[in-house]
This record gives C-alpha cells, sequence and structure tokens, in this order.
C-alpha cells in the first residue's frame, strides 16, 4: 500500500471506531429504555412486573455484598485517613482529618469503589448468566414461548441494582468513615464524639445526594453492559468468557467515563 | 386419524430467503406444511436445516419471501403480533433449553403462568398432566441439571405442550441420545400425533427417526429444497444428493485446489447471485 493510501485509511479507522463506539452506546440506551418500559410502563398496560425476581436479584446483587463492600471501604477509609494525616500533620491541621476522609469518601470513593464490587460481582454475573442462557438456546427458548428476554431477564435486573447500588453506597460510605474513624480516634487525637461531630461539621447534604446520584447512575451502566455483553455472546462456552471479561472491561471504563461527566457536571452546575 | 392430514395449510412458506449478514443460508423455499401432518425436514449439517426452523418459528427474520402460519405472514408482522402466534406454537429445542435455575415443574408452569389467568392449583394438575404426558409424572420436582438427556427432552416437550400449542417444532429430537432413547421419543411424537391431532414440523438428520414419524419429508440442500414427498416418494427418490445422503455415500474429497477454492468462495458468490 502506499503512502498517502495508507494516510487515507487512518480517518477511515477512527470514523469506524467511533461510529462503533456510538453503535455501542446506542445498544446500552436501547437496553435501558426497553426495560424502563417493562418496568415503569408495562404493569399499566396489563404486562406482568415480575417483582420476586427483582428481589432475588436484588439479595444476589446487593446483600450478598454486604461484606466485601464492608471490608473494602473500611480499609480504604483508613487508607484515606493515613494519607491525608501524611499531609495534614506537616500543615499541624489534623482537625480537619475528619472532614478530608468524610468527604473523599461521600463524593468519589464510596460511589465508585461500590461500583467496581458491584461490577466484579455483579455485571460479570449478567453477562455469564444471559451468555450461558444464549449457549443453551434458553434465551431463545424464552421467545418462542412469547416472553421477551429483555421483560424476563433484564428489567429485573435493572431494578435491583437501581434501587440495591445506592443502598450498598450508603452502608460502603458508613463503613469508610468508620475505617477513618478508627485512625482518627486512634492516632489523631479525636474522641468518637468528637469524629462524629467533626465529620457532621464538614458534609454537607450536596455531598450525600452527588454521591448517590452517581451511585445510580453507575448502577445502570453496569447491568446495560453486563446484559447487553450477554446478548451478544456467540456460540459455545469460551464465547461466555469473552463476554464476562468484556462486560469487566466496558463497566469498569465506563463507570469512570460517567463518573467523570457527572462530577464536572456538578462542579459547573454549582460551584460552591 | 388419517395419515396425511388435512389439504388446509397450516404453515405455508413462499419463496423465503434468509441471511446471516451477507451470507444466504435459504435461497428462495417453498413448501407447505398440511394441518395435522408430521412433516419433517431433512438435511445435512449446514445445508440451512436449522435455520429454516428458527425462521418458522420467528427467531430469525426472512429477508425476503413469505412464511404463513394460520394465513398470517409473520414475516411482515411486529414482534407483539408474532407473540400471539407463537402462544400457539411450542418448540422443543436440540439441547432442550431447560431453565436451570427452575424445577421441571416450573419449567412446564411457567407459559402457564405468564400468560395465562389460571389458579395455581389448576396450573400444578395442568403441569402433572403434561409431565405425565411425557412420561416424567413424577418428576416434577426435579432439577433440569439431576435429568438425564433423554428425560430433559421429554421435560422440554411437556413445556412445550403447556400451552396446548397447534403446532409443535422439534429440533433434532434425538440428537445426543442413544439407539434406545432416541426410539422412545420417536414413539412419544407420534403418541402426541395420534391424541390431539398436532401439526408437527422436525428437523433431523436421522433416517430412521425420520421414516418412522414422518407423513411427508422434505429435503433440504445446500439451502435448497431437493426433493418433497410422501415416504415411499422420498424412498424412491433418484436425486443424487438425496441417493447420496439415503446411502450415506460420503462426501468426495476436494483434492482440486482450485475446487477447494470454488468451495471456500461458493457462499459469497451465492449470495451475490
Amino acid at each position: 500500500m502506499s503512502m498517502p493510501r495508507r494516510i487515507e485509511t487512518i480517518p477511515i479507522a477512527i470514523g469506524g471506531w467511533a461510529i462503533d463506539g456510538l453503535a455501542y452506546i446506542g445498544g446500552l440506551a436501547a437496553l435501558t429504555g426497553r426495560s424502563a418500559y417493562f418496568i415503569f410502563i408495562g404493569p399499566f398496560r396489563g404486562e406482568r412486573l415480575r417483582p420476586q425476581r427483582a428481589v432475588h436479584q436484588a439479595f444476589a446483587a446487593g446483600v450478598e455484598a454486604i461484606p466485601i463492600v464492608s471490608l473494602i471501604l473500611f480499609f480504604v477509609g483508613l487508607i484515606m485517613a493515613l494519607q491525608s494525616a501524611y499531609e495534614l500533620r506537616r500543615l499541624g491541621a489534623m482537625q480537619f482529618l475528619a472532614g478530608a476522609v468524610a468527604v473523599s469518601i461521600l463524593r468519589e470513593l464510596g460511589p465508585l469503589l461500590t461500583a467496581i464490587v458491584v461490577i466484579g460481582r455483579s455485571g460479570s454475573a449478567f453477562a455469564a448468566e444471559i451468555g450461558t442462557k444464549k449457549v443453551t438456546e434458553e434465551v431463545d427458548a424464552l421467545r418462542t414461548m412469547a416472553l421477551d428476554p429483555v421483560a424476563f431477564l433484564v428489567a429485573p435486573k435493572f431494578l435491583a441494582m437501581l434501587v440495591m447500588v445506592p443502598c450498598l453506597t450508603v452502608w460502603a460510605d458508613f463503613m469508610g468513615i468508620v475505617g477513618g474513624g478508627m485512625f482518627g480516634v486512634s492516632n489523631a487525637g479525636f474522641t468518637i464524639g468528637s469524629y462524629i461531630q467533626a465529620t457532621r461539621d464538614s458534609i454537607v447534604i450536596r455531598d450525600m445526594y452527588t454521591g448517590l446520584i452517581k451511585s445510580a447512575l453507575f448502577g445502570l451502566v453496569i447491568t446495560a453492559v453486563g446484559c447487553k455483553e450477554g446478548f451478544s455472546t456467540g456460540a459455545g462456552a469460551e464465547e461466555v468468557g469473552r463476554s464476562t471479561t468484556s462486560a469487566v472491561v466496558t463497566s469498569i471504563a465506563l463507570v469512570i467515563l460517567v463518573d467523570l461527566v457527572f462530577t464536572a457536571l456538578f462542579y459547573f452546575i454549582n460551584p460552591t | 386419524m388419517n395419515d396425511g392430514g388435512s389439504n388446509e395449510a397450516a404453515i405455508s412458506v413462499v419463496n423465503l430467503r434468509v441471511s446471516y449478514g451477507d451470507r444466504e443460508i435459504l435461497h428462495g423455499i417453498t413448501f407447505d406444511v398440511r394441518r395435522g401432518e408430521t412433516m419433517v425436514i431433512l438435511g445435512g449439517s449446514g445445508s440451512g436445516k436449522s435455520t429454516l426452523l428458527r425462521t418458522l418459528v420467528g427467531l430469525e427474520k426472512p429477508t425476503s419471501g413469505e412464511v404463513r402460519i394460520g394465513g398470517v405472514n409473520t414475516a411482515a408482522i411486529s414482534e407483539r403480533e408474532m407473540d400471539a402466534i407463537r402462544k400457539k406454537m411450542g418448540m422443543s429445542f436440540q439441547g432442550s433449553a431447560l431453565f436451570g435455575s427452575m424445577t421441571v415443574g416450573e419449567n412446564v408452569a411457567l407459559p402457564l403462568r405468564e400468560h395465562t389467568d389460571l389458579q395455581e392449583s389448576t396450573i400444578r394438575i395442568m403441569v402433572r398432566i403434561k409431565l405425565g404426558q411425557v412420561g416424567l409424572g413424577s418428576f416434577e420436582d426435579y432439577m433440569p441439571s439431576q435429568l438425564s438427556g433423554g428425560m430433559k427432552k421429554r421435560a422440554a416437550v411437556a413445556r412445550a405442550l403447556a400451552m396446548d400449542p397447534e403446532i409443535l417444532f422439534f429440533d433434532e429430537p434425538s440428537a445426543g441420545l442413544d439407539p434406545i432413547i432416541a426410539a422412545g421419543l420417536d414413539e412419544l411424537i407420534l403418541n402426541l400425533k395420534k391424541a390431539y391431532a398436532l401439526t408437527i414440523v422436525v428437523v433431523t438428520h436421522e433416517l430412521a427417526s425420520a421414516f418412522l414419524i414422518a407423513d411427508r419429508m422434505v429435503y433440504v440442500d445446500r439451502g435448497h429444497i431437493v426433493t418433497l414427498g410422501t415416504r415411499e416418494e422420498f424412498q424412491a427418490s433418484t436425486h443424487p444428493r438425496v441417493r447420496q445422503f439415503l446411502d450415506r455415500v460420503p462426501e468426495p474429497e476436494v483434492t482440486d485446489e482450485l475446487d477447494y477454492l470454488q468451495m471456500l468462495m461458493g457462499d459469497s458468490k451465492s449470495a451475490k447471485s
């Protein structure tokens, strides 16, 4: 291939990636939209919502994640306190420790780390479950029984995740602050009471709800990606592995992207 | 029960073409399945017979042509309208496709629970009846993973029968089963036909099974229909591909490199034509 020809292919490749990327996002939006229909509109048109399936999913994605989320956020809270103390000690501003930990956990680390744990536990499980059902023709069986696979498999997951990821995040935030408090009380001259008071003084309600809005969005992204990757599984067992991997990698990337976009949005909308 | 069914068409396929991407799998297929008859679709691996079945049940959309089920062209209707037709069809998949997280009984009950307003007690009775019909009366509370291959297929048939369908589809009912279990499944298909006057469409490559259950057979080869007729007509066919299939003659090995290239290119060429 000649040099000019080779240069010509570059914009073609970039255009191709861009179109593929947009098509992927469009696919996620379509899946989310159809699930939203089955959750919010379908029940009023005589289509059945499956609350017991959503409860089952909520248990698997939310309740069973509590131990690992607790452990991780407790340690991360502790780490944040140690790292903040390193800098605050030099400035002689140890009284700001509780605030530094609380704000970073509530606004960023709680939602993000919870999302990462949920990706590893549930996003991958969604892709593997739907992928296996695709390989074993269970998805086709649903369709031949006049049952919509999105209504049956995806909508309950969305409902469960939309509720459970923010709930899990609230718990994660609490555990992170407990982790920070552990260091604060043992090494930074706080009492339990004064640490709680310092935390309460340093956070505003905004810190809480921006984190929770983000975590709800993360839940949607994780579900959409996991389910979409599951449905795009080809034939064969190794394909299930491929879609699981791809669900985890894509979810992490998209969660970080959504995090950036919304953090920027919150910053510029109301820069107080 | 008359052997050939009535002359009214339950399924009518007209000039059906189906493609996966650029690759055309079915190149214009036309045939009828009469009400009450058992039609066996025969063909080698990769002949397009499974694609044909998937298109009949609405899992694949045709690129052109018509599939008329009960007079409605399913190629031109929405998913919602297709669902109404699907409720009158049952399909038994090659790998049984039972839902692994539910018991056998729950699998059979699923379409009833989702599509009807029957009382739970009625559904339980119906599930027992359906499982009894396929010889799995006492396996209601087993998980699919606890069943053998043949039993799974029977359970899948019970699930396909749950909504009292008018048309029953089977994808490779005897694939992966030993001859005795496979014969049992053939027996089951014959019994269902006798009991319900069902229209049955079976895709298979098992000749013995095909000749036992079929009223009429259609032989699909490389996306075309080669022969269509009764067992006797089929047996007497002189078409070289059908004879090769019936007499189990292996495909001649490709020795010429150009022929091999032709074979590899064949698909893309026929797709364009």
